[in-house]
């Protein structure tokens, strides 16, 4: 019945396959995806290397539940776009998660492989079907439940809206996502670079969902064009996901934040990546022009990667993460943190800025940095940074990008009176059910949780759309 | 719902460069109030850019903006017509502006800024304050809105640079003259060039008088995301998108304001002799 014809010790010896990668010298310069894919032969090579448990631990390390062992099996029959329609069962963007989630921390990280051989890769093979599934144009959408004739309004297109929006519409009801932006996708169109996920993918997924019947409406500001009653009371939505994601940037609240040349990572990305300002003048919205630059990222997150490798590819002389603590407290992917210092990120770590320096015009021309020393540990669990006295010292600069995490966006909360929150603003939610003080709303992703990763978000839309249509279908709170 | 992209049902001239547009969006006509904004994009390569709502029908569903061509995406925004269409309209952005009974308000508009200025001097007249209009321009063909101005004012003065029109001078003269006289004003409403606004600030300064400026710095996403369009006001950093656009103008950083909106001045000045050389080559093709 197995698939696999290897005895599990030949298939412990197989090595753990690399992503073919464009070389570090080129891809710095080039918006370009960095990491190119495997081929069938190496996506053969690491497939033979699951071992199939009996009890496979990946599945539960995965937030949305994805069959792993499953999709690996039609692999190796050789059947992909079978492997793709079973991934999509529980996640409906696999082209999107096989490149932008931490693996090492949940499917892989789960492996039983991972300790003594390296972790079968099993991102890179997710994304190897769903690649093939695109470029082939099967796509194995599921089918639908006949229709129950509710309406279910989702806000915010990101992850997590996206995700409820697939498993809702399969359970036969009718979705609308309203999004604030000119496109569809959230994080994914306006933060996620290029370079790590190309936009034509984002598309070609969402496009998907619409054959699947989720409707899309763009430039709609919910709390601003119309409330969350607006939608319930008026518009005949039986019931509304709140999925607008952690999308209000934090600044460092030092001294010189507001000089030109100064930008939120979500300014920066928005500008790069939805407006696509690298490509100006083609596009009409401009970024500060970096060639020949200083530029620095402060912040050592996903995000400050993002920022900072894609300051490198408009031109950046020299491109530096400036981090308060040292490389193992970054919460950056491994991967990420890889590839910026094969590209020549300059890693300043242990140092923080206390202050921006402008010129007569107002522009940025330096940054006052501190060095840190690790202290005991934070209630965060990592060691506090502490500040050495009198190790100040200037760090010229152009541009400085602050990326330490965002808040969340009011705008739905404040319009919904009868909306709890907790502190910081983000929406109460029931763990399980993912229902707020609010009968009839539910709230998903970031706006709940603060800042974390795709594939949470999307764990997260799974469990309110199942939550919401428990209600739909029983009509009790 | 809307239907996208946005119909523009409307277009009228108001000065040369200075175009008002009619556009079909319901759900923002529905929604709108005095003193907020849209952000529009003409087309798929385009920049977003903010402008306030003139005024909105929510009956026939439209909202009005007015649009003066200076760089390249009002310019292009000024060669549309009725029929033709803006790919994206979002809105209604910003607070919307803070109406009570005052008493007497003094309403600036400096050039379009008076497109800006009318539809919170129409709510602060329907709120029953006895509303002093000042409109001006550098010259009488920069005036506009006049006949808007005198419905919603109690009192109309218009001014202009080269004396072409009204009286000769600054929008900020007949305030002066006002305070010099010792007219009792409880609230001026300032919204024009940013020297402007900061003249005004400093008249009404000494004097305590409560006055509002609305503000125009660079924004990208219009909702709280970017923190692009952030201004010092009372020593703090403020989002105008989300905070504002209105201020309270003895509290504004306008210095700082003013540099960071030259943050993009050389590539914006790019853009716009790219586009003209572009609408050139259109019409010798023609």
């Amino acid at each position: 019945m197995a698939t696999n014809p290897l005895p599990p010790k030949a298939r412990t010896a197989i090595p753990r396959q690399h992503m073919p990668e464009q070389e570090a010298a080129e891809r710095a310069h080039n918006f370009s995806e960095v990491n190119l894919g495997f081929n069938f032969d190496i996506t053969k090579q690491e497939a033979l290397r699951c071992l199939a448990c009996a009890n496979p631990k990946c599945t539960d390390g995965c937030p949305v539940g994805v069959k792993v062992k499953d999709f690996i099996e039609l692999i190796l029959k050789g059947d992909y776009l079978a492997a793709a329609a079973k991934v999509r069962e529980d996640d409906v963007l696999p082209a999107i998660t096989g490149r932008v989630c931490p693996q090492e921390d949940q499917c892989e990280g789960a492996c039983i492989m991972s300790k003594k051989f390296g972790p079968v890769g099993i991102g890179y093979l997710e994304r190897f079907v769903a690649d093939y599934e695109r470029q082939t144009g099967k796509i194995g959408l599921p089918q639908n439940a006949p229709p129950t004739g509710k309406k279910v309004a989702i806000v915010g297109s990101g992850p997590a809206g996206l995700s409820a929006a697939g498993d809702l519409i399969q359970k036969g009801h009718n979705v609308r996502v309203f999004e604030a932006l000119h496109e569809i996708g959230g994080v994914l169109v306006y933060g996620i670079p290029e370079f790590r996920l190309p936009k034509e993918i984002v598309r070609q997924e969402v496009e998907n969902m619409k054959k699947m019947g989720v409707e899309f409406e763009t430039n709609v500001v919910v709390g601003k064009t119309v409330t969350v009653d607006e939608l319930l009371n008026e518009e005949g939505y039986s019931a509304v996901l709140v999925a607008t994601g952690a999308g209000l940037p934090q600044f460092l609240g030092v001294p010189g934040e507001d000089l030109c040349g100064v930008y939120s990572a979500n300014e920066f990305l928005t500008r790069v990546n939805l407006m696509k300002a690298y490509k100006f003048p083609e596009y009409d919205e401009p970024i500060y022009d970096c060639r020949g630059k200083n530029v620095a990222v402060v912040g050592g997150g996903n995000t400050a990667m993002d920022a900072i490798r894609s300051a490198l590819r408009l031109g950046a002389k020299n491109a530096y993460v400036i981090y308060r603590r040292s490389e193992t407290e970054m919460p950056a992917r491994v991967e990420e943190v890889k590839h910026a210092k094969e590209e020549g990120i300059q890693f300043l770590l242990l140092n923080n800025p206390v202050e921006f320096l402008g010129d007569d015009r107002g522009w940025l021309r330096a940054a006052s940095v501190i060095k840190m020393e690790l202290g005991p540990a934070d209630e965060s669990g990592r060691r506090r940074p502490v500040p050495i006295k009198g190790s100040e010292y200037e760090l010229p600069l152009d541009v400085a990008v602050i990326a330490v995490g965002t808040s969340s966006n009011p705008l739905v909360q404040s319009t919904t009176p009868d909306l709890k929150t907790r502190k910081g603003g983000y929406i109460e939610a029931n763990t399980d059910t993912l229902k707020t003080s609010k009968p009839g709303v539910f709230a998903a992703g970031d706006i709940v949780t603060g800042g974390a990763t795709v594939i949470l978000a999307m764990g997260a839309g799974r469990k309110a759309a199942k939550a919401i249509d428990d209600y739909l279908c029983t009509g009790t709170w | 719902m809307e239907t996208q992209p946005f119909k523009i049902v409307e277009v009228r001239f108001l000065a040369p460069d200075v175009k008002l547009f009619r556009i079909l969006a319901p759900r923002i006509a529905r929604k709108q109030q005095p003193g907020q904004f849209v952000i529009l994009r003409v087309h798929e390569n385009g920049e977003r850019i903010p402008l306030t709502i003139a005024e909105s029908n929510p009956t026939d569903g439209t909202v009005t903006i007015i649009v003066q061509g200076i760089g390249k995406t009002t310019k292009h925004l000024n060669t549309l017509n009725a029929g033709d269409t803006i790919l994206d309209v979002v809105g209604p952005l910003g607070k919307a502006s803070h109406i009570e009974k005052f008493g007497t308000c003094v309403v600036i508009g400096g050039g379009v800024g008076t497109a800006i200025a009318y539809p919170t001097a129409k709510a602060l007249h329907q709120a029953g304050n006895h509303v002093i209009a000042i409109i001006g321009g550098r010259t009488k063909q920069l005036v506009i809105l006049e006949n808007e101005a005198r419905e919603v004012s109690d009192e109309l003065f218009i001014t202009t640079d080269d004396g072409s029109y009204g009286t000769k001078g600054l929008v900020i003269d007949p305030l002066k003259k006002m305070i010099a006289d010792g007219r009792k004003i409880d609230l001026v409403l300032a919204i024009g060039p940013i020297p402007m606004m900061r003249a005004v600030a400093e008249v009404t300064r000494p004097l305590g008088i409560k006055t509002v400026v609305s503000l125009n710095p660079i924004m990208v996403d219009g909702t709280g995301m970017c923190g692009g369009c952030r201004v010092h006001v009372g020593g703090k950093s403020q989002f105008a998108c989300v905070d504002g656009p209105e201020f309270d103008a003895h509290q504004v950083d306008f210095a700082g304001l003013t540099k960071r909106n030259a943050l993009y001045r050389d590539m914006e000045k790019h853009s716009l002799v790219e586009f003209e050389q572009h609408r050139c080559k259109l019409s010798e093709a023609k």
